[in-house]
């Protein structure tokens, strides 16, 4: 069985994902949300979720699409806030120098095991400092 | 006449081509330097690739150190250095017949496609003709249902209307809607108003609201957005640097939507460096086909592609609708979803805007349109697009015409007035239920009826800022609506919505080409564009294509029937059969020969005149011009010339008039050969009383041995046919049913009805 099979989880294999509060897919019921037991941190996609969606997505043969949905993985733990800013740090002439882009790559592995999207932060502090990208804009 | 002096050395149709829409439109030359080439320009790098320890270490004529930003995203993510070894290699002549080739599969073409550079993927696509572009993209295109997008915003950014034009977009079928606002501060009132309203009727409809970038992933962390287009990439660095992002900031933007469980598609199309002035010299499709090799190396699951802001620009170039589909090609057979532009209004000529969207029609696409207007044009905050709400019945016939899934439904007034009310409704009371404002009952009925926003009493842009901003500021999200929408009695609406957020939790629709359909995703994993020749890939279901079938005012053959004052086969009172008709012998005699339908079953011509009218400005006009008339009903024929000579044959004069009950009328002479009459009218629906009254008038004339002015109708060119076949068609079939070869023509007794107007009107 390929886990393309797999696909659309909600129909084919519901049982693999739950809300980040632990609720299975059928627990999203409009009484629910009625009677409050389940809120807007429900409403949210977990690590496993995205991770089984790239095994779905590399073995329908696209691989980088599997690889985006691996970093969102990583993302998913990460605050909006700290999201936004690295976002905002990746643009150009935002970074100081490439020590700043590395310093948050850095603290994105460590504080939140974000591994991949630390490695595409330092591809860019790579490039960024070969193609001068740090100069002020505003 | 004209009244136009002959002084001026011009034949004066160039003076009314310049009148036309047309001639708003600016069109290019052709300037490499300047940035306008659209296939090829002499800058345009060689296709090359070399590859050293799995590593790429050049691409198109440029080494690894001197690659730019777009070069080194595209070297380390999309190029597939064992593929390459394979794709580079092959002729590519032979992967352009590969890609019109039914023998080949779509997945063979992507395998190559990631391991050829742009500058090979844009020769490759350079070979095709549009023709077998647009072949190729049906074969290539991801999902194989087609879909399409609507634009939904309003000149106020009154939320009402939005909320009204989301449910209306959802019944015309839109698989999206995408809104923006005049006042960027407005978005957040914008995004709720917009899933309200698509939450409405059939539901399960994306929604997503355009704005700056880390706004809009807030508005989709809230769940008002369930996916974003604004992804935006360029084809040169220094476009890009001015676009402020880098494919870095981009692809962590796009890992960013992911992870909150939003779909994401990114935004490129040809010209958008040339109109931000860092076009590099290079040609529009080279440029793009390192926008969407990037697009893929980020991992974004689609696009909306084909020159969306520089439509206009490149259908400007000779060739440049050609190269917005050469782009598309590329961006599928890369294995995006395509949001195939057609967005950006790219002409003033209606037929051009036609025959734009024609090829996209044919082949289908994820999403035909990436920006519909459902909404009027001067409602629509992106700008016009290519459809607008003015002319979305003329799309629906399109479909209709070539049998083909524009993704589109037609709509009925009662449906869509219910569903417009209840989205308005349901808006006010989600206001009212989350301490929003109370919304007063008028300003509910001015945007049911309204068509477009001048029409509304209703919110301003100013007043909806301070709801945009006491959404954002207390946190409301879409369970806060969903709950609102229940404790309201908007069970459905409520029920809806919630289906849409469940999907965020398993993040089906974050895979390729993924809509939402009755409920379930269906995507390029699940319902792969398997085309392969004749009677594969996508065909409309027969419930679908019935539904399609469904524009306003088809016309039965019961329907025309009705409205025709049709009859019984029963005598007239006022053409009553007295046996046998005989030839005349009155020298000044004009027969008026009529069909068989004539005043029994069929009572009007079809420009409207009852026939007992048009018989009545005959005879006087034949009494007037010194004829005498007779009539005579013919039953062996109902063709307009044999009516006619048979006619004229039976007449004392040799001169005769054949009448059809649609009002076709001749006036015929004895001896001449059938096709060849004396005068006609051929155009019934044009033909007045005052015609046939002149024509009678005539026919006495020519009795005379007078030469008489020929009566003509004059024609200012109307689609006759169109406007009238369907019914001429249904109705001449009734004549032709009554022929019978062998009958004898019946003398008919003429008692002119009472009001009948015989007078000869100069």
């Amino acid at each position: 069985m390929s886990d393309v099979d797999l696909y659309p989880v909600a129909e084919k294999a519901p049982e693999q994902v739950r809300t980040p509060t632990g609720k299975p897919l059928s627990a999203l019921t409009l009484e629910a949300v009625m009677s409050g037991e389940v809120d807007a941190r429900d409403v949210a996609i977990t690590p496993e979720a995205l991770l089984l969606q790239a095994r779905i997505a590399r073995a329908a043969g696209r691989v980088t699409l599997a690889e985006n949905f691996e970093r969102a993985a990583d993302l998913v733990r990460v605050p909006q806030d700290l999201i936004l800013d690295t976002y905002e740090l990746l643009r150009p002439g935002r970074a100081r120098d490439a020590q700043q882009l590395l310093d948050r790559a850095a603290q994105l592995r460590r504080d939140y095991g974000a591994e991949r999207v630390a490695a595409l932060i330092e591809e860019a502090a790579a490039v960024y400092t070969r193609r001068g990208l740090f100069v002020k804009r505003y | 006449m004209s009244e136009a002096p002959n002084s001026s050395n011009r034949w004066r149709r160039f003076g009314e081509w310049d009148s036309r829409p047309l001639r708003q439109d600016l069109f290019a030359a052709e300037n490499p330097e300047a940035g306008f080439s659209v296939f090829r320009s002499p800058h345009d790098p060689a296709p090359s690739l070399t590859v050293e320890g799995g590593r790429v270490t050049g691409m198109d004529g440029k080494a690894a150190g001197d690659f730019d930003i777009i070069d080194a995203f595209i070297a380390a993510h999309h190029i597939d250095p064992a593929m390459a070894a394979v794709a580079m290699a092959m002729d590519p002549g032979e992967i352009a017949r590969k890609l019109v080739d039914i023998n080949v599969p779509r997945q063979e073409l992507e395998a190559l496609a990631r391991g050829l550079t742009p500058a090979r993927l844009a020769e490759v696509v350079g070979r095709l003709s549009a023709l077998e572009i647009a072949f190729a993209y049906s074969k290539m295109r991801q999902r194989q249902t087609p879909g399409n997008q609507a634009h939904v915003t309003n000149a106020k950014d009154d939320p009402l209307q939005l909320a009204a034009d989301s449910a209306t977009a959802v019944a015309l079928g839109f698989d999206e809607i995408e809104t923006t606002m005049r006042v960027a501060s407005n978005g957040w009132a914008n995004a709720l108003a917009c899933t309200v309203g698509a939450a409405v009727g059939r539901g399960g409809v994306l929604f997503q609201c355009s704005i700056e970038e880390a706004e809009e992933l807030q508005i989709g962390l809230a769940g008002l957005a369930s996916y974003a287009e604004t992804v935006s990439v360029y084809g040169t660095e220094r476009a890009f640097i001015d676009g402020d992002d880098t494919p870095w900031s981009k692809a962590l933007l796009t890992a960013a939507y992911a992870s909150r469980g939003i779909k994401a598609r990114c935004t490129s199309g040809a010209a958008a460096e040339l109109l931000m002035g860092f076009h590099e010299q290079r040609s529009l499709l080279y440029l793009e086909a390192r926008c969407l090799c990037l697009q893929r190396a980020m991992g974004v699951q689609g696009t909306q592609n084909g020159g969306i802001d520089g439509a206009p620009l490149t259908a400007s170039m000779a060739g440049g609708v050609r190269e917005l589909m050469a782009e598309n090609l590329i961006a599928v057979w890369l294995g995006l979803e395509c949001a195939s532009g057609n967005d950006t209004r790219t002409s003033e000529s209606e037929i051009r805007v036609g025959a734009k969207i024609t090829p996209y029609l044919l082949a289908g696409s994820d999403l035909i349109c990436s920006g519909f207007g459902s909404v009027k044009k001067y409602d629509n905050s992106f700008n016009a697009s290519l459809f607008n709400g003015e002319e979305i019945e003329d799309y629906l016939v399109l479909q209709r015409d070539f049998e083909t899934d524009g993704g589109l439904t037609p709509v009925d007034e009662d449906q869509v007035l219910g569903l417009r009310v209840r989205a308005v409704e349901a808006l006010a009371a989600v206001m009212d239920e989350l301490g929003l404002g109370k919304v007063p009952r008028e300003r509910i009925m001015s945007v049911v009826f309204a068509s477009g926003s001048q029409e509304t009493e209703s919110f301003t842009a100013g007043e909806v800022t301070p709801i945009s901003a006491a959404i954002k500021a207390r946190g409301i999200t879409a369970v806060d609506v969903v709950r609102a929408l229940a404790a309201r009695g908007y069970t459905e609406e409520a029920e809806n919505l919630l289906l849409m957020l469940r999907q965020r939790i398993s993040g089906d629709y974050l895979q390729t080409s993924a809509i939402v359909r009755d409920g379930r995703v269906i995507s390029a994993v699940n319902d792969p564009n398997e085309y392969h020749g004749p009677g594969t890939g996508y065909r409309m279901p027969e419930a679908r294509w019935q539904a399609v079938q469904g524009i306003r005012n088809v016309l039965t053959r019961d329907r025309v029937l009705a409205v025709e004052d049709i009859g019984e086969a029963g005598e007239s009172d006022w053409l009553l059969p007295r046996g046998e008709a005989v030839r005349g012998t009155a020298p000044h005699e004009v027969v008026i020969g009529v069909s068989p339908g004539f005043g029994r079953q069929l009572h009007r011509t079809t420009a409207g005149h009852r026939l007992e009218e048009v018989v009545a400005a005959l005879v006087g006009g034949i009494e007037a011009g010194g004829g005498t008339a007779r009539i005579v009903r013919m039953l062996h024929t109902a063709d307009t010339s044999f009516l006619g000579l048979a006619a004229a044959r039976l007449s004392g004069s040799g001169y005769g008039i054949g009448i059809q009950a649609k009002g076709t009328t001749v006036l015929h002479q004895a001896d001449r050969m059938p096709h060849l009459n004396v005068e006609l009218f051929s155009n019934a629906p044009l033909t007045g009383l005052d015609h046939y009254r002149a024509l009678g008038r005539n026919a006495a004339l020519y009795t005379h041995g007078e030469a008489p002015e020929p009566v003509v109708v004059p024609v200012q060119g109307e689609a006759l046919g169109a406007r009238f076949h369907v019914r001429v068609a249904l109705l001449y079939a009734i004549e032709t049913a009554l022929t019978d070869p062998a009958a004898t023509p019946v003398e008919l007794d003429y008692r002119p009805p009472a009001g009948a107007d015989r007078s000869d009107r100069p």
